[in-house]
């Protein structure tokens, strides 16, 4: 049963750390803006094509 | 030639063709803009979408945006300055798609001095960060105004920024009570299941202990989004629905503390947590709101940032705020007068259409008196400042009172059945009490505390956050974007409605618009058209868009184009002379045909040819709305404008609806204030800066905008022009919020009936609430979701 101890102080700190990058990401501004990233992934990153169509 | 071509840039219908690099386009300026994305590589912004450009509007050579480089402006908009960058955040409310997305954030292989440029999607905004060095941030908005991404600028502080704080701080809120409650439940569950293992090895004691600094957080942290409205409530001696939850959290709470200190039980924090953490979603998913939108515009959204002045001989352009009285000015063609002025030198020909609502323009001589507000049609004049733009005519409007304080929202109906149902818990709780105290006096104070926790008015506050909350997601499906929740409830109370005309039942650019008299030849035809190209009026500019250009015929070289402010206009092309212009104007003597609308006379080679006849043209389905709204609702109709459109107006609205014409701003206010002092609940509909002070004092006030990106007036909601004709059914919906929220009541009453059972019996165990709790919350949720979404699905509200 001792077990249940450590067991229990670890599921608090797992827990307790993505708390803690909730916050963190929060504050960070991550859920601002759940639109734009989603489309700047499809940019391509090279500059060189011009016209492709 | 059947098929439309449209501008490979912005996707409009090409009436002239500018062909390049085979592609087709409507104008030199999406021409223009093309070229430069093509001369820099960034051509992939038309593969993202089909036509995503924006109109361009050309390159800006005037002074327009001159003012931005003006110190105090810069220190106002820059979030952060040094030697070699600038950071800016500006709103554009043009971004629409993928596209867009691409080339704002490409904006630095335009322009070298450019660092990054970031878009947010959601709040319509472009963070840019610039080396001033290299570039100044005029050069940066003229190049964003050039590929039609103009920003909003404003000077004023920036509330947005503290609202963004506060709902970030609401969502930390709600993730420590979630955090918190979810590891107390799973603390608590061997209480209730381990029939009495966890005694022994004090696996117990380590439980309890953990629940209580759990439940700290929640108590100091997340429920102050609960007892801040409370204490606030109480502070203005108003008992709302706030007060009797906070009151029930502290008793569950200080009981729950007292059993875990004396070890006399497990206290119910686990159903505590859980009704505050459902509480707090409730609350986020009620207030989440348009971002993008902005519903407290005043009339400094509407006037140009920088104006030009004559000081010592030079012309500069400075930001409005310091313009001082006595200062001279030049308001150039198609700008707005900033300030109460005189007319000094120039011919004025002003349109005081945003102001008043009227549809013609006025000529002025100088030493005439010009009001802010006005718009300048012809040539540049010169002003000399006699108000500050702050006390001018139009301006005044804001000094009313009604502006100063937030629009006093009604009394939600929760607030004062909450004060019934603490009433009558108060006494099912007293009643017990002196029952017990006959009975079994140790459990009189057991007996209180659970009756107070297990009926908390929790799940009426629930229930209509829930309701409320997806009302206004559905409301926003249907393109009438609301500015809070308690505006549903407002517009249930409703009955009588207040339209305003001009942009508001007419559609202002699309004017109805037809020829009488001699057939005009083709090059007749496309020599009337450049001709009224020519000018900004907007009666030039509805003919111009009325005449197709026949396939064959060159475009004729415009010349000697003269403009008589408030006549008409004169040209020559090839030798053909052309005037067109009012009755008079054309011939000595000459007469309006039609009483109603407006008329442009045409005259070729000294031959009288005709006139084009331009009325309003009414929005689609007004009618059928008139209709159904005469039946519910009084209608009225104030229009700025001329009574030309009486007859009209009348057959749509009904014999016996009001209408008045030539209403001021200031008079459609007072209008809306005796009908309100008549009590009546008045919805106003407009579009306006004259309607902004009706828009405020009525209960509701709704926006009429065709494109949510352009500015509207403050108001409680904006709705998008194409779906004002569905504002009964919207309505309609507005009043089924009260039903579904009070079945949802009746329905958690029932809940509170299983629970007080169990109370007034000193048989309210923590697991009995435990299971009470969350089985109440989720399904009175998902009632409130589901009731929402049928009950809109009936009434024609996708």
């Amino acid at each position: 049963m001792s077990a249940l101890f450590i067991l229990i102080g670890i599921s608090i700190m797992v827990a307790g750390s993505s708390l803690a990058a909730f916050i963190w990401s929060v504050g960070n501004g991550q859920y601002d803006d759940d639109y734009t990233p989603s489309v700047r992934i499809l940019f391509d990153d090279n500059n060189s094509n011009s016209e492709k169509n | 030639m059947k098929n439309k071509t449209v501008c490979y840039h912005c996707g409009d219908e090409c009436k002239e063709l500018i062909v390049e690099n085979d592609k087709n386009f409507c104008c030199n300026g999406c021409k223009q803009v093309y070229l430069l994305l093509n001369e820099n590589n960034l051509c992939s912004y038309y593969d993202f979408d089909k036509n995503p450009g924006i109109k361009a509007m050309g390159k800006f050579t005037g002074k327009r945006f001159e003012y931005l480089e003006d110190e105090s402006v810069l220190t106002k908009l820059a979030l952060f300055r040094s030697d070699t960058q600038v950071n800016v955040n500006l709103a554009l409310p043009q971004v629409h798609c993928a596209s867009c997305v691409y080339l704002l954030e490409k904006l630095h292989q335009i322009e070298p001095g450019i660092i990054q440029s970031k878009v947010n999607f959601q709040q319509r905004e472009v963070f840019i960060s610039f080396n001033p060095q290299l570039i100044s941030l005029r050069k940066v908005v003229e190049l964003l105004a050039f590929i039609g991404y103009e920003p909003n600028i404003s000077l004023k502080d920036n509330t947005k920024k503290s609202s963004r704080k506060t709902s970030k701080k609401q969502i930390i809120q709600l993730g420590v009570a979630g955090f918190c409650f979810s590891n107390i439940m799973m603390l608590s569950f061997p209480e209730y299941f381990s029939s009495g293992l966890i005694e022994e090895h004090g696996l117990k004691e380590v439980f309890t202990w953990l629940i209580f600094f759990l439940s700290l957080p929640v108590l100091f942290y997340s429920a102050r989004g609960i007892f801040d409205p409370a204490f606030k409530g109480l502070r203005q001696k108003d008992i709302n629905i706030d007060v009797p939850i906070a009151l029930a959290i502290i008793i569950t709470f200080a009981r729950s503390y007292y059993e875990i200190i004396t070890d006399t039980g497990a206290g119910y924090l686990d159903s505590g947590t859980g009704i505050i953490f459902f509480m707090l979603i409730g609350r986020w998913f009620q207030n989440k709101t348009y971002d993008a939108l902005s519903f407290d515009r005043d009339y400094q959204s509407y006037f140009p940032l920088g104006v030009t002045v004559i000081r010592n001989g030079n012309e500069e352009n400075i930001p409005l705020p310091k313009l001082e009285v006595d200062d001279i000015i030049i308001t150039g063609n198609d700008e707005m007068i900033p300030a109460d002025a005189v007319l000094v030198s120039g011919k004025a020909n002003i349109d005081y259409s945003f102001v008043s609502g009227e549809n013609s323009t006025q000529e002025k001589n100088p030493g005439d008196l010009l009001y802010a507000g006005g718009r300048q049609i012809g040539t540049g004049i010169k002003l000399r400042v006699i108000k500050k733009p702050s006390q001018s005519y139009i301006t005044q409007l804001w000094n009313n009172t009604i502006f100063e304080k937030n629009k006093v929202s009604e009394d939600s109906f929760i607030h004062p059945w909450s004060r019934y149902f603490t009433l009558a818990l108060f006494s099912i709780a007293a009643i017990a009490a002196a029952y017990w105290y006959v009975v079994d006096s140790s459990k009189v104070l057991p007996v209180i505390t659970s009756v107070l926790i297990v009926a908390c008015p929790c799940s009426l506050l629930l229930t209509s956050t829930f309701t409320f909350g997806n009302m206004l997601r559905i409301f926003g499906h249907n393109k009438l974007y609301l500015k809070n929740a308690t505006v549903i409830e407002s517009l249930s109370h409703i009955d009588t409605i207040v339209f305003d005309k001009t942009g508001t039942i007419t559609r202002q650019e699309k004017s109805g618009i037809s020829y009488v008299g001699i057939p005009l030849s083709g090059s007749e035809k496309v020599l009337v058209k450049y001709t009224a190209a020519q000018s900004s009026h907007t009666l030039s500019k509805t003919i111009k868009n009325y005449i197709t250009d026949p396939a064959s015929i060159e475009r004729p070289e415009i010349e000697a184009f003269t403009e008589f402010p408030g006549k008409g206009i004169a040209a020559s092309a090839n030798g053909n002379k052309v005037q067109m212009g009012a009755a008079t104007f054309i011939s000595p003597g000459g007469k309006k045909t039609s009483a109603g609308n407006s008329e442009v006379h045409i005259k070729i080679n000294d031959t009288y040819k005709g006139y084009f006849e331009v009325n309003n043209k009414y929005r689609d389905g007004i009618s059928e709305m008139a209709a159904s709204l005469s039946k519910q609702f009084k209608l009225h109709i104030l229009s700025g404008d001329n009574d030309a459109e009486r007859e009209n107006l009348q057959r749509i609205f009904g014999k016996d609806t009001p209408i008045h014409f030539t209403v001021s701003p200031q008079e459609k206010l007072d209008y809306i204030l005796k009908l309100q002092q008549n009590k009546a609940n008045v919805l106003m509909v407009g579009d306006g800066l004259n309607d902004a002070g009706a828009l405020m004092q009525a209960n509701v006030g709704i926006a009429v905008s065709d494109n949510t990106s352009r500015f509207s007036p403050a108001c409680d909601g904006i709705i998008d022009g194409n779906v004002v004709n569905r504002l009964s059914a919207l309505i309609h919906y507005a009043r089924s919020g009260r039903f579904i929220v009070s079945l949802g009541f009746t329905l958690s009453i029932l809940y509170n009936f299983v629970g007080l059972s169990f109370a007034v019996q000193a048989k309210l165990s923590p697991v009995v609430a435990a299971i009470l709790m969350p089985a109440s919350s989720i399904s009175l949720v998902a009632f409130a979701i589901l009731a929402s979404t049928i009950v809109a699905r009936r009434k024609g509200v996708k």
